[in-house]
């Protein structure tokens, strides 16, 4: 029978079909943790006398909480300093391999898995993190997990789980100059909702997707959960191979070619039914920005403020206002007028090298807005590292950019980056909810083509407010082409503004 | 895991759409390392506010919570079905939950039902035209009563099996251990192993340090 990317997965995993209702159980290949849902699970573990069935399949980092200051004196904050401590001893307990702050495989959980090479398609991951549906940029069938079920996977490497339905993302075309993966999910989110994808595993498909590097394809399947989604997968391809290949965890000789031949099956057959389907046009795309407190909060750059007494929706018409006041945003205001207080770089959704190097090169040689904060966070001590051996680290400090070590950071605020109460952000991280960067925090998610640009003007903008944008040269950085990011060279003019008028086929009814 | 039944006590109307988990608990009380004692947490930036309906008398009991569309939606922390437990919630009820905080609740003996939204306006009615008034769940029934309504609940019927036997996921997990130990047999031997460690050399990071 024909299935789809995901059944594939999930067929292949199946250590027992669920009877009369319940769950199939599902083997976990990669186990990823961190300090924050994994306390009361090891706890858990301790109190039944369990060990971790299967240590060589489960990776401990630190990263939620840690600083990014001062990385080598004890944490400041006590609270910090003692879940840290208790990941640290657990991990000594059961077994588990660790990456602590201060050593170079250190980072954010979404970045460690790739970059090590232990993100590999047709395996599932799980962690206690909401965002690892962006190892599905692998073709891996990735969720984010509660504690109790860490605690299940880490005493039985399985989960009992309820089958997903499927839905298709299909995004044809090419991007415009000027626009990156991050506006194409900014985009997806506004279009179908923060709800949308609740029950489903998105694939993302179409020509504008084939294109992207591993990078932009980890930005967006990290926010499928942000459309209610758990998963998102894309089909891994030769840009899968390319990426995997000699990372210090890929299969080698033999193990290489095998690997490989049954990579190449994972992609749904051709008659493969979807559940639901999207399509979407890319070359209709331009910069997006949120203007509210959840991700489907969204619009074009060249938008207005929504305003509330327009929206049809009384539901909707009530968030609106409810957002607007939170935001401390007139209805109406062109969204480009919008002045930030902090421009944050950083996060599992664009933290990567390429992110870097993409927001270098818009602000090498220019100036910083005055009374902007820029924060630049690596989301991996291997990324700053590379970083900074491209150079990037003093381009970012000559323009007056605070250059971080690696960690989720202003993402979530756990650590000391937070907005004050009432402070504006452009941020490349992926949730703009009430509070989540610091109490009172207001925030815009942004690509961070965006944040570079907003960083150089000081209001929301993008590179076409830039002087002389034709000097963005986006095609290449020391010879590296900078995948993610619109159509080669930038003619400087600004992209047209068009109704993302994107159908959603049967999204059926919430369970 | 605590058997659930029938459980009656006071509804609370939470009249917002998108009450995501950095709401119910925000992330600075996620540095905890125990399960319980977060009932302070809950939904600590709006108990600052005299109007939020927790801190009015008549609702500050209360017990089943019936919330808007697209509830628990953002991160996967089960740190928000505790602090909602600790708190004292024993059910919430929505027309749409977010898939995790679904699953989450369902591990912890929290139900949460969900109701047509056309339900929930009529309960948010009864709630606040008599405030305090008690509602009853039943989920042998999978039947919500307030006042002179009763309408019907969604709960899948695994999550209602385990929840009325009060049934421990991982003990269930472990009666089939054989068959797990059988299809580990069968993973190719390619697939990545986190141990023994492999990794690019090690290097010295330089920690970054306050700007001037």
């Amino acid at each position: 029978m024909a299935g789809t990317l995901a059944e594939k997965v999930w067929q292949a995993h199946l250590v027992r079909r669920g009877t009369d209702g319940s769950p199939d159980l599902l083997y976990i290949d990669l186990h990823l943790v961190h300090e924050v849902t994994s306390p009361q699970a090891f706890e858990g573990l301790r109190l039944a006398g369990r060990p971790v069935r299967r240590p060589d399949l489960t990776l401990a980092t630190e990263d939620h909480n840690t600083p990014t200051l001062d990385i080598d004196l004890p944490i400041a904050d006590e609270t910090s300093r003692k879940q840290i401590d208790t990941l640290r001893a657990n991990a000594a307990e059961f077994g588990v391999r660790i990456h602590s702050l201060g050593d170079a495989d250190q980072g954010i959980v979404h970045q460690v898995g790739p970059q090590l090479g232990l993100t590999q398609p047709g395996l599932t991951v799980v962690c206690g993190d909401s965002h690892t549906s962006t190892h599905g940029a692998f073709g891996a069938l990735a969720f984010g997990i509660g504690t109790s079920e860490v605690e299940h996977v880490l005493a039985t490497q399985t989960l009992p789980l309820a089958p997903f339905k499927t839905m298709a993302i299909t995004v044809d075309g090419e991007l415009p100059p000027g626009t990156t993966s991050k506006d194409i999910i900014l985009a997806i989110i506004a279009k179908i909702g923060t709800g949308g994808g609740q029950g489903y595993v998105l694939e993302y498909r179409g020509e504008a997707i084939r294109k992207l590097s591993m990078e932009a394809r980890m930005t967006i399947c990290n926010m499928s959960i942000e459309a209610g989604a758990r998963a998102g997968m894309i089909a891994p391809d030769e840009t899968t191979f390319e990426y995997l290949k000699g990372r210090p965890h890929a299969p080698e000789g033999e193990d290489w070619d095998a690997a490989v031949e049954y990579w190449r099956t994972l992609r749904s057959d051709d008659d493969a039914e979807f559940d639901a389907e999207v399509v979407l046009e890319a070359a209709d795309l331009e910069p997006f920005v949120t203007w509210g407190t959840n991700p489907g909060q969204g619009l074009p750059l060249s938008a207005n403020v929504p305003v509330p007494s327009e929206i049809a929706d009384a539901n909707e018409r009530v968030a609106a206002e409810r957002a607007l006041e939170y935001m401390g945003l007139e209805p109406g205001v062109p969204l480009r007028d919008v002045k930030v207080d902090t421009v944050f770089i950083g996060s599992c959704t664009n933290g990567r090298i390429e992110d870097l190097r993409s927001v270098a090169k818009v602000l090498k040689g220019r100036e910083k807005a005055q009374d902007v904060r820029v924060l630049v966070v690596p989301a991996s001590a291997r990324v700053r590292l590379q970083a900074e051996a491209e150079g990037l680290d003093a381009i970012f400090k000559d323009f007056g950019a605070e250059w971080r070590n690696a960690g989720c950071s202003m993402c979530l605020g756990m650590n000391p980056d937070q907005l004050a109460p009432g402070e504006r952000s452009a941020s490349t991280s992926n949730r703009n909810f009430e509070g989540r960067q610091g109490k009172g925090g207001r925030t815009h998610l942004v690509s961070p083509l965006v944040a570079a640009a907003t960083a150089i003007r000081g209001t929301l903008s993008s590179l076409a407010d830039l002087d002389l944008p034709a000097d963005v040269d986006l095609t290449t950085f020391d010879g590296s082409p900078l995948d993610g990011v619109g159509a080669p060279g930038f003619d400087g003019d600004a992209p047209a503004v068009v109704d993302l008028g994107l159908p959603v086929l049967s999204a059926g009814p919430q369970a | 895991m605590e058997k659930f039944t029938v459980h009656t006590g006071v509804g609370v109307p939470l009249r917002r759409s998108n009450v995501d988990t950095d709401q119910i608990i925000p992330a600075v009380y996620l540095k905890r390392i125990t399960r319980t004692g977060f009932e302070d947490a809950l939904f600590s930036a709006w108990r600052n506010d005299p109007s939020f309906v927790l801190n009015q008398d008549a609702y500050r009991a209360g017990s089943v919570l019936v919330a808007g569309p697209d509830f628990g939606t953002g991160s996967s922390r089960e740190h928000a079905v505790w602090a909602l437990k600790d708190y004292g919630f024993r059910v919430v009820l929505a027309s749409r939950f977010a898939d995790i905080f679904r699953g989450n609740s369902g591990k912890q003996g929290l139900v949460a039902g969900v109701v047509a939204q056309e339900d929930i306006e009529l309960l948010w009615k009864i709630l606040e035209t008599k405030p305090g008034t008690e509602v009853t769940v039943d989920l042998v029934e999978r039947t919500v009563h307030a006042d002179d309504i009763t309408v019907p609940f969604h709960v899948d019927d695994y999550t209602r099996w385990r929840l009325l036997e009060g049934l421990d996921d991982i003990g269930l997990t472990l009666q089939h251990e054989d068959e797990i130990s059988a299809f580990e047999a069968t993973r190719a031997s390619w697939r990545p192993r986190t141990l023994p460690a492999k990794h690019l050399p090690t290097v010295e990071i330089e920690a970054a340090r306050p700007a001037v």
